[in-house]
């Protein structure tokens, strides 16, 4: 029996409506995609959700208080609390560039948490 | 700055980047070509012929005389007191852009059990925030019957964390007396009536608002700028260009975009123009020059003249003398250094209009010359 899960495309800003039409758990069409990212998307969505996640570090002597940071590319769904909770962990001196590493292969995910931005020293 | 969250870039750099990241972009493109920043830098003012008044720490106050300007003042949230809720004043209601830079910033948490009132992408991106640093996102309240943001951000801030979403529902009143202590939701019917026995109290510690922005015109009106009353942005044409000439307008200023990627591409036309204006109005001055009253002139009419009429017909300048001569004299026309022409008279007198001609020929001196002084010698 196929089973029709609805779902928002998250891939652009355009957020298009996609059906998954799901066979003995395997995505066997997605309908409704505007371009073919939301292909992916939809087969993604339904057997690994995944998520970019953006939050920030301490940072001691900077200009700023927190850094702002982001993993250079989606997480699993289940794993951002973890993710989360390592992250919170860090604690960076300025200082600090764009694009630093500040957690390598974070849960063994190959994914990096990156800065987003420069932090030059307090005044 | 304060919005650390991934989504901006997708568009015009193909890459999913946090707002700051995407900002550094364009710093650092603006660093290398040697643009000048006044940071921390506010102005107070502008007039319709470009003036700014401009005030700092760091340089004082500062006045500019620019040839082109391009507003970029962004928008503001609309507050407590543009929606009208009743109820008591106590601490804990904020504006949700407020609280993101708290968060995301300044390191505070305000919060542990909020309501969020509007479905605005701020509200929504800070429910997913909070969430993240430990707070409890209880609700978010839409008045409308439609999210007013973007539906990605519906999945990826709140479904993904069981934040419930109330659409044809509005806040009746805000509890507490110190801070708050609970708000009180009811549904509305199509014309945003509540409607009686669908009230709800919901206990919470904050109540953050996501109700709207509005652009920030203050100095634009300052200027002279028309403003639409529908986007409550300046009028403008295809180059951006608001009413008053050599005065642009680009991005949130104008009207509330989505998309940063859209205010980009709005900030290089603007830009463009702007300078295209800045150029051809600095190349029309450059085409002027003066002409300036000399020894025994008291004035000289034209003022001023444009370089390039002289490449086609001759100019006849008029002028009186402040005193009597009554002897031969030269009228010598003159860029400070080199003389263009010279003209011989039996004498001058106040009473007697002088007059010599600038011809074609001399276009090639004039051509160079930054102004032309007019005296008058004994021969
Ligand atoms: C909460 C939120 C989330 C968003 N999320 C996304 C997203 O995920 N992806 C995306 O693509 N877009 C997003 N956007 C949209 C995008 O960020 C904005 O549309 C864009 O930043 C607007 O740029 P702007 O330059 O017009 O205004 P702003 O970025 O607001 O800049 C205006 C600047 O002018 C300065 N200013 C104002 N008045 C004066 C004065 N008198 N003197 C000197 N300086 C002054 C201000 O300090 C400010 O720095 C989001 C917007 C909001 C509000
Ligand atoms: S299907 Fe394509 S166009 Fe539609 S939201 Fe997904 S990425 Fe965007």
């Amino acid at each position: 029996m196929a089973e029709e899960v609805n779902l928002i495309c998250t891939a652009c800003p355009q957020g298009c409506t996609l059906t998954a039409v799901i066979e003995n758990g395997e995505v066997i069409e997605v309908l409704g995609y505007n371009c073919k990212k939301g292909i992916a998307y939809g087969i993604e969505e339904i057997k690994d959700p995944r998520r970019m996640v953006a939050t920030t570090v301490k940072v001691k002597n900077g200009f700023h208080p927190l850094v702002p940071v982001y993993t250079d590319k989606p997480v699993p769904k289940p794993l951002i609390p973890k993710v989360l909770e390592e992250v919170r962990k860090v604690e960076l001196t300025a200082p600090v560039k764009v694009n630093t590493v500040v957690l390598e292969n974070v849960l063994d995910t190959g994914v990096n948490v990156i800065t987003s931005r420069d932090m030059p020293t307090k005044a | 700055m304060q919005c650390i969250h991934n989504g901006f870039g997708l568009e015009l750099l193909k890459e999913d980047l946090p707002g700051p990241a995407y900002a550094q972009r364009f710093i650092e493109e603006m660093l290398s070509l040697g643009v000048e920043a006044l940071l921390n830098t506010m102005v107070m003012d502008i007039t319709p012929n470009r003036h700014l008044f401009v005030s700092s720490k760091a340089h004082g106050y500062v006045e500019i005389e620019a040839r082109a300007i391009v507003l970029a003042m962004g928008c503001r949230e609309r507050t407590r007191s543009q929606i009208r809720i009743p109820g008591m004043r106590p601490n804990g209601v904020y504006t949700a852009g407020t609280a993101q830079r708290w968060v995301n910033v300044e390191g505070y948490m305000p919060s542990k059990n909020v309501v969020i009132l509007g479905s605005g992408d701020i509200g929504m991106i800070m429910a997913r925030r909070l969430t993240f640093e430990g707070a409890k996102v209880e609700r978010v309240l839409e008045i409308q019957s439609y999210l007013s943001g973007l539906s990605r951000n519906l999945v990826q801030c709140l479904q993904d964390y069981n934040i419930p979403l109330q659409l044809n529902h509005t806040v009746k009143r805000i509890m507490g007396k110190n801070r708050v202590e609970a708000v009180e939701a009811v549904q509305v019917d199509e014309k945003w009536n509540f409607i009686p026995g669908t009230e709800e109290i919901i206990p919470c510690d904050t109540l953050l608002l996501s109700v709207g922005l509005i652009p920030e015109n203050e100095l634009s009106r300052k200027a002279g700028v028309k403003l639409d009353p529908i986007t409550g942005g300046p009028y403008v044409d295809e180059t951006f260009q608001t009413n008053v000439p050599g005065i642009f307008a680009a991005g949130n200023v104008v009207h509330v975009y989505d998309l940063v990627d859209w205010v980009s591409e709005a900030g290089f036309e603007a830009g463009k123009r702007a300078a295209q204006y800045a150029i051809s109005l600095r190349n029309a001055e450059a085409r002027y020059i003066p002409l300036k009253a000399g020894k025994n002139v008291r004035y000289v009419v034209p003022h001023k003249l444009d370089k390039s009429t002289l490449a086609q017909e001759d100019i006849r300048l008029q002028m009186r003398v402040t005193q009597p001569i009554e002897q031969p004299v030269w009228v010598e026309v003159h860029d400070g250094e080199n003389l263009v022409t010279r003209k011989p008279e039996k004498y001058v007198r106040p009473g007697e209009m002088v007059t010599v001609k600038l011809r074609a020929k001399n276009y090639a001196d004039v051509s160079k010359a930054n102004g032309l002084t007019i005296d008058i010698n004994p021969r």
